[in-house]
Parts: C-alpha cells; structure tokens; sequence
C-alpha cells in the first residue's frame, strides 16, 4: 500500500504536475497560432517570437517595478509587470499587421506568401531580442516558489517520495484555465467573439454581414498578445527564460495546433495536453514508478526510458506525423490535404 | 416606377462587358426571376444590383433613392437582404449563431424576427443548437434564407436557391418562397431551373449576352413556344 | 546591358572592392561561400520556385550532406566498430523488425482502432526496450573508445570530393520518405512538417555522438586541395609570390582559396547547366504548369503528387551537395551550428530576394545575401565601435551594441525579406514569363 501511494506521488510530482504545466503553457500559446490561423489563414513562424518579446518586455518592466520597490508579496512580480507588457505587445503586433500582413490580405495573396513575411517578421523579432535583453538566460520569479516542498511533504506524509508544487505550476494552471474559460466565453458568448468566429468561418459571408474586418484582425491580434505573453510568462517563470529555448517552442506549438486541428480553439487545447503528456512520457525513466506499482518480482532493471530528454522535441514531431498519417485534419479540424 | 429598379446596367470584372444593358424590376409582394442560357450574366446581374460590380452605366433605384453609388454592405443597410449561391452559411456555427450574425447590422431586438423565421421555417427552431455545418443541403437553404431575412429586408435576392437540392426540396423552397413574397417583400431571383421559377414568378427576365431579350409575366414565358425552345432547356 | 548582367557585374564589382580595399583573402573566404550559398539557393529554387512546395527544412538537408563528408572522408576507426558495431547492428536489427511488425498489425487490424492502437502502442515500446538493451552498451562502447578525439565509428577514408555526391544522394534519400508522406499536404502542413523534420534530423546529429560525435564535432576532415603549409615549400609557389611582391604565407592562403572555388564554382556551374536543361525539357513546363495551375494540371491527368516528390527530392539533393561542400571547406562538422535560422530561413531569403523561378536569380541571391550576411557584422562591428566611443561605459545602449552586430543582421535579413515581399515580391530577377508553346 505505501508503495503504491509512493508510486503514485512520485508519478504526481514529476510526471503529472509538471505535465499539467507545460500542457497550459503550450496550449495558451497554441490558440494563439490557432487563432492567427483561423481568422488571418497563415501559420505564422514569428508565433514563438511573440511569446518571447512578450516574456522579454515583462522581465524589463518587471525589473523597473523591482526597482521601485512593488512586489506582491508571495506571488511572483512579474504578475504585474505581464500586464504592462501585454498591451505593448498588442501595440507591437497590430503595428505589423499594418506595416505588412493588412497589404498582402488586401492584394490576397497566397498562404505562403504570408507564412515567408512571418518568416521575416521572426529574423526581425529575434534579432531585436537579442539585441535589447541579451542571449543570456533569465530567472525572474520572485516571490515564495514551492506552494509544496520536498521536505514539507515528507514529514507530513512520512512517505519515502516527496511532492513538489511549484508556485509557477500552480500559476500556470490556475491562469492557463482562467484565461481560456474567458477566450471560450468570448468567442461563444459575445457579438464581437462571434463575429471573428463567422468571420473565420466564411469571409465573404461575413463581409456581407456587417462585420468589420479590420476590427476582427486587430481583436485577433490584441487576442494572441494576451495568450502570448501569458504562456511565455508562465513558461518563463517555470523554466527560466532563454531566447534560444522559446525559439525551439514554435515546433511543439504548430505541432499541438495541427493535432487539434488549425483553427480550432478547442483542438488546440486538447492538442497541447497531448504533446506535453507524450513529451513527458516517451522521455520519462519510468524504473521507479514501476519498481514502486508493480509487484516485486516484476521490477525492471533498465532506466525503462523510451527515448533520451534530448529528442523532447522531436516527440511532438512524432505525433504530428502519426496525425498527418492517421487524421489529417486534426481532432477537431477541417482538411489538411 | 417600380420599388427596386435596375435600369441599363451596363458592366463586368475589368475585361469585356458581361451586361449591356439590362433593365431589372420588381415591386414588393411579387417575384421577379431572371433566366437565361449558360453565360448570359444572369448572377453578374444579381450582383450589381447588389453592388458588388463596377457598373459603367445604368443606375440602381430601391424605393424611389438613389442607390446606385452604395457599396453592398450599405445596401443591405438599405433594404437588401441576399442569399449567395454557394458558401451561404456559417458551418461551424450553430443554427442560432448563423441567424444572430444575419441581425449584427441590427440594433434593435430581434425576437421577433426570430419568431418569424422559426416560424416560416420549422426545421430551423429543431436545430438550432446544431452547427450548420451539420445540416443537410435543403436546410442549409433554408437557413441561408432565413439568415438574409433577419435585417427585415424589403428585397430579397437569391442567387440560385435550389441548386443542387432533390426536386421534393425545390418545391418546398419555391413554397416558402412564395410566402415570403406575400409578407410584403420584393423578391428577386436567377434560376437555372427557369422552369419551376417561373411557375411561381410573376415577372420573368430573359437574358441574354447581358440584355433582355424577353420580359413577360412568368405564365407567358412558359407559354411561348419561342423562349421554352431557346431558353427554358425546351423541356415539357 | 540587361538588368541581370547588370547585377551580376555589380556583384562582381563589390567582391573585387573587397579584395583591394580590405584583403584578397576575405574577398575569396566571402566568394567561395557565396558559391555554396547559390548551390543551396539552387535547390530551395528547384522546390519553391519551380515546383511551388513550401519546404522549409532545408536545414536537414544541409546537415545530412555535411554527416556525408564525416562518413565518407574522416579515417575510420576500427577499434569503435570492434567494440559496438555488432550490438548497433543487432539493435537496428531489432528495430527494423519492429517497425515491420508495427506496419504489418497496423494493416491487419484495420477494422478495430482500439485493440489496433493498444497493439502497435505495446509493440512499438517492447520493441524500443529490446532493441536499447543492445544500442546503450555498444554506443557507450563506441564513445568510450578513445574519447577525446574518436569515441564515434568513423568514415571510410576515401577521397573527399567523393562525399560531395554522396552529401547528395545521402540528402536525397532521407527526402524521399519525407516527401512521400508531406507532398500532397497543404502548404500550413508541409511547412509545419518539414521544419519539424529538419528539427528531428540535427536533434539525431547533436545526441548521437557514436554517429558523427555529436557536438564534440568531427574536425581535421581531409582537403580536396593542399595545405598552405605545403604550398609554401613548394618553388612555383614562391615564384608567383615574388611576381605578386605578396608575402609567401599570403599568397599560399589565396591560392588554396582560389583551389577551393575552382572546385566550388565547377561544381555550381554543372548544377545550373543541369537545372537550365531541365527547364526547358518537358519535365520543367510540368512543373511550372503544376506551380502555375495546379487544378487544371491535375484536371489533365498529370500526376502532381509524384511531380512534386521528384522536385522535392532533386531539390533536397542539392542542398545536400552544398551542405557537403560548406562542411569540406570548414574542414570539421559542427553540429551544434546548424540553425534554423541560418540554414533554412537565410536560403529562403536567397531565392525571394532573387527572384524565385529563376536560377540566374537563385544564384545571384545566394552571392548578394552572403555577401550582405557577412559584411553586415562587419558593418555592425564598426557601428558598435563608433556608437560605443561616443557613450558612457554604462549606458545600456552601449552594451547593447556592443554585442549587437552578431544579433543585428538578423534584423537586416528580416527587413531585406518583407521590404522584397512588399515592394518586389518577383524579386531582383524576376522569372522570364515562358514564351507561349509553339
């Protein structure tokens, strides 16, 4: 009995909880190339620099509130400084848009053509990055950082393993469900969410109508800011902050939207938590979860690791190609071919 | 002077002009349906009048104004409700969705309307939590009307309703229709099945290479031996 | 004069500024690697331009043509294959069968998803555990085998030059079960799809240092040209040096360089003459038909998917030979060097810039985006130093640019590829608009 439980609180503390983490952070950013799909028809390869700009501008704002003595407390500052940095990023994106994106809708050129500008839009974004915060890895979470410790849970359990909760996991996933429980409630509950929706759906139709299509793309826009800064925040204060490690992010993000299906909301949230939880998985040494529920004679003796923490990346990959294979359309999705 | 009246349109996309000419009528309560061969600018028609062409010469009158310098979402503001051919629905909205976006110019309650359509179009209130998407070919037709109506328009233009839908559906369509017509409304239509159109048209426009060739009451077109020949498929 | 002489002479021009005005030897450094830049050019051309797939993996290709020079050229090392070659074998053995049994369940169980999902689940992760069981013992062999400068199985030892088409037929081959699965993808997929792979495909080469050492990199691969060195003994060597009234050591530098782009540019030269031909043969008014109009291509019976393997193949090839020549001129493989950025989305911009559709624009592209590439850090460098003197040591502006120039000419780049999507989407030399078949 207590090795199960042990089994158990150990799959909780490294698998689960942290799966649940990353799960979220992928799936706020994930809505937002969801999103950018659905209403502008492109996947956009600057997505992943986006959540990085917008982690950068809130490290540099926080930094500023540090600097003059606000904190809040047991929670992270960088809760308030997420704030400052989401309408600058709005103002950022909205900015591209109109610089570049709104000609090629205007002349309607090809997918491509869009997904090449982005491409551009991401050298340009990278390169300012680097250029304002440095390459240099960052840890802003301040605050308290364990809700749970090792320690603390072990002398109250008495059990050999030991549960860890993160500040930033809680965090992650409390916000994660706040924000997208207000998305869902706005794309299906208001004028202005169905309106994009209509708009995604059928363009023409929803011309006809009387929407207004520069007010959708900046909606849009102001949309995949908040989530953007959202998940790279959260990321961030989880996993520190590195622009090279937010760069490698692009891949399991379109990867989740493609499974869930481009353009749907839903999907994408559902195609996250399958990326994250096989990420996890395929790259977890299961041995003492195992050694802990199975009966002892059973017991492995290998790290019962399916592939090394270095391909994490390439599992959201994996998924993807058995998607394309199997359903590629997506869970939720209209055709891919 | 009739209550919507397009007279001597004249214009196409940038190349040749499709229309040379053409002059559309229709008074509310009656329904007017242009027919025509393959090619003969039945739907550019449909369209400028909706405004969604560049017209050379000819103007565009609905209730005595001038509307001809309105681009077509002002049109629609104006009186006009449209139905496209194809791609007339919202698919991965819900029924109920679909009609709310057909109200957005609106700022004004809409349960009424609501009741209306519902009324008209019984399918419509049984499935109204169902994504559109999910309807079959009729009721997605049904719903294409019921969502043009839902700005109180005083004209209706279809663009061929009953393509690709069995023929018990295209009776059922021309019926509900013909009701609509009743409530007041000036419904204008292309068909390619000139045939069942004109059964319930009280006006129909031959066209052809973008004039009218033929202007009479539905009935006389049917009757002529001359237009069934050319025009009407020479069927029956 | 026509616009592209025109560019092409201006090109020219720049580069021999370079040699008089800073060093000869920069201008060839910067010439030989705007040679294999074109050679890249000229593949992603052959996929975008001609064929109109959205590939963006052209890193992959690049590095598998870069392994190629590793296992073709480098000594091999025989004690490693002693140590772990039988248990790699039987490893890859053991997963070959898996992948076999997995195929064969996936179709025999066709009607019940569920029992079919279970089945292939547990035989795929039997079948990994197994084969692990051989694979981490014999590549833990292998890398403990004279670590510090083996620990992988080495190359072959043959001539260098050799690995050039084997860099091709090596990028060719990894492409073509990627094409097979990603051709008839929309083009959001392919893109997604084929960045992915090329992820995956440097995820490989980082981790597995039994194959290619991994990011301790291959380095001392052999020259298809003399060493300095040498040359530098050698008496015609000192004659020209004596003519030019250049120091030995430099003129033996230019001459290995100048060595290099004669191999180089032969090798360009055969390319385009090949893709040229190809144009103009049937095979390439398909192409540009299928680019052109795909529906209607397809409404006439051709058959788009297998036109849009080949090009994907033939055109990974290419990248494959460039990354193969790129890695023979730095003389080491680094893995840890390929980025996406770098390798995929800077070519990207080689063709746009030149004009997609047209070889004589890929090549140019590939020389002027080298070119900027390069001079852009030297330009930042200098703008550095000059912003840097004129403020404190502390103002955060300074740092910034101090270590800007690296990080500002990706923000050149990106300006460079919207500004010619915006303002001249058909690029510098616009595709020739095909005269009408006769």
């Amino acid at each position: 009995m207590t090795d199960i439980l042990n089994g158990l609180v150990h799959l909780t503390s490294m698998l689960i909880l942290p799966g649940l983490a990353y799960g979220s952070q992928l799936a706020l950013g994930a809505l937002g190339v969801t999103l950018i799909f659905g209403v502008l028809r492109f996947s956009s390869f600057a997505h992943a620099e986006g959540l990085s700009l917008g982690t950068a501008l809130t490290i540099l704002i926080t930094l500023w509130l540090q600097g003059m003595g606000v904190s809040l407390g047991v929670l992270p500052t960088a809760l308030l400084g997420m704030l400052l940095a989401m309408p600058l990023l709005a103002l950022v994106f909205i900015g591209t848009d109109r610089a570049l994106y709104r000609h090629f809708r205007r002349i309607n050129a090809r997918p491509e053509v869009f997904m090449i500008v982005s491409a551009g839009v991401m050298l340009i974004m990278n390169g300012v990055i680097r250029l304002v915060i440095g390459t240099d890895g960052r840890d802003f979470e301040d605050g308290e950082r364990f809700i749970v410790t090792a320690r603390g849970f072990r002398d109250w359990s008495g059990l050999a393993e030991p549960l860890v909760l993160k500040t930033s996991q809680m965090l992650t996933i409390g916000l994660a469900v706040l924000a997208m429980a207000c998305l869902f409630r706005f794309l299906n509950r208001t004028r202005a969410g169905r309106s994009m929706r209509a708009y995604a759906d059928n363009r023409n139709l929803a011309l006809l109508s009387g929407v207004d299509p520069d007010r959708i793309v900046r909606l849009t826009w102001v949309l995949v800011a908040v989530l953007s800064v959202l998940a790279g925040v959260l990321f961030g204060l989880d996993k520190g902050y590195r622009p090279f490690v937010y760069q490698q992010l692009l891949l399991p993000m379109f990867a989740a939207a493609v499974v869930g299906g481009l353009g749907s909301p839903v999907g994408a949230v559902v195609g996250s938590m399958i990326v994250a939880f096989s990420e996890l998985a395929l790259t977890f040494a299961w041995k003492k979860a195992l050694t802990y529920l199975l009966p002892a004679g059973l017991a492995p003796d290998g790290m019962m690791q399916l592939l090394s923490t270095e391909y994490k990346f390439a599992v959201s990959f994996l998924i993807l190609v058995i998607v394309l294979l199997v359903r590629p359309a997506g869970l939720y999705g209209k055709a891919a071919r | 002077m009739s209550f919507l009246r397009a007279e001597n349109l004249t214009g196409g996309y940038g190349g040749p002009p499709i229309l040379n000419g053409c002059t559309i009528e229709v008074d509310r309560g009656r329904i007017a349906v242009i027919v025509g061969p393959n090619g003969a600018g039945k739907s550019t028609a449909m369209k400028a009048v909706l405004g969604m062409l560049r017209l050379t010469s000819g103007r565009v009158m609905l209730d005595g104004r001038d509307i001809t310098a309105l681009p077509p979402q002002a049109r629609i503001r104006a009186g006009m409700g449209f139905v496209p051919q194809t791609e007339n629905v919202f698919p991965t909205l819900t029924v109920f969705e679909n009609l709310q976006m057909g109200a957005l110019l609106r700022k004004d309650a809409i349960g009424d309307t609501l009741d209306e359509i519902f009324a008209l179009f019984p399918i419509l209130a049984d499935k109204r939590h169902q994504p559109a998407g999910q309807l079959s070919g009729g009721q997605r037709q049904q719903l294409a009307v019921g969502r043009a109506l839902m700005t109180r328009p005083s004209v209706l233009l279809l663009d061929e309703p009953t393509a690709g839908v069995s023929p018990n559906v295209m009776d059922e369509l021309f019926d509900k229709i013909t009701r609509i017509a009743a409530q007041g409304l000036a419904v204008l239509m292309v068909e390619q099945n000139a045939a069942g159109a004109l059964e319930i048209a009280d006006t129909g426009f031959v066209l052809v290479q973008g004039a009218n060739r033929f202007t009479g009451t539905g009935r006389e077109l049917l009757a002529d031996p001359d237009t069934r020949r050319s025009f009407l498929g020479g069927r029956a | 004069m026509n616009r592209t002489a025109l560019l092409y002479a201006a090109m020219a021009a720049v580069l021999l500024a370079v040699g008089l005005l800073q060093s000869w030897q920069l201008a060839l450094t910067i010439f030989n690697l705007c040679v294999i830049s074109a050679v890249m050019s000229l593949g992603v051309n052959v996929q975008w331009g001609v064929a109109g797939m959205f590939n963006v993996g052209t890193m992959g290709s690049a590095a598998v043509g870069g392994l190629a020079v590793v296992l073709v050229s480098a000594p091999p090392v025989g004690a490693a294959w002693e140590a772990g070659g039988t248990g790699l074998l039987a490893a890859g053995a053991v997963l070959l069968g898996t992948a076999v049994a997995v195929s064969v369940l996936w179709r025999r169980l066709s009607g019940l998803p569920v029992t079919r999902g279970l089945a292939v689940t547990v035989t795929a992760i039997a079948g990994i555990l197994v084969a692990q069981g051989w694979f981490l013992p014999a590549t833990a062999a292998i890398e403990a085998v004279d670590a510090a400068s083996a620990g992988y199985l080495g190359g072959l030892g043959l001539p260098v030059a050799l690995s050039w088409g084997v860099g091709g037929l090596l990028a060719a081959l990894v492409a073509w079960p990627i094409g097979r699965l990603t051709a008839g993808l929309r083009s959001d997929y392919l893109a997604v799809a084929t960045f992915g792979i090329s992820e995956i495909i440097l995820a490989v080469l980082r981790n597995e240092e039994w194959l290619a050492r991994g990011v301790k990199n291959v380095t001392g691969l052999p020259r298809p040209v003399p060493y300095e060195a040498d040359l530098q003994s050698a008496p015609w060597a000192q004659q020209i040096a004596d003519w030019l009234g250049w120091p030995l050591r430099d003129t033996a530098s230019v001459l290995v360089k100048l060595a290099y782009a004669a191999w180089f540019l032969a090798v360009l030269l055969a390319i385009w003459w090949a893709l040229e031909r190809l144009a103009r043969a049937p095979w390439g008014r398909m192409m540009r038909a299928i680019r052109d109009n795909e529906e209607a291509a397809r409404a006439m019976g051709k058959d788009v998917a297998r036109r849009h393997l080949q090009a994907f193949v033939l055109g990974s090839a290419i990248v494959g030979i460039g990354g193969a020549m790129l890695v023979t001129l730095d003389g080491q493989f680094t893995a840890g060097s390929y980025q996406p950025l770098r390798f995929t989305f800077l070519i990207w911009v080689m063709v746009i810039i030149g004009g997609s559709g047209n070889h004589r624009g890929a090549i140019f592209g590939g020389f002027l985006i080298w070119f900027v590439w390069v001079q852009a850090e030297t330009a930042g460098l200098w703008l550095a130093a000059t912003g840097a003197a004129l403020l404190s040591p502390e103002n955060p502006l300074r740092l910034a640019l101090e270590q800007g120039p690296a990080q500002l000419r990706y923000v050149v780049m990106g300006l460079i590829l919207v500004l010619v999507m915006r303002f001249a989407p058909r690029g510098l030399i616009p595709e020739a608009t095909p005269e009408a078949p006769k």
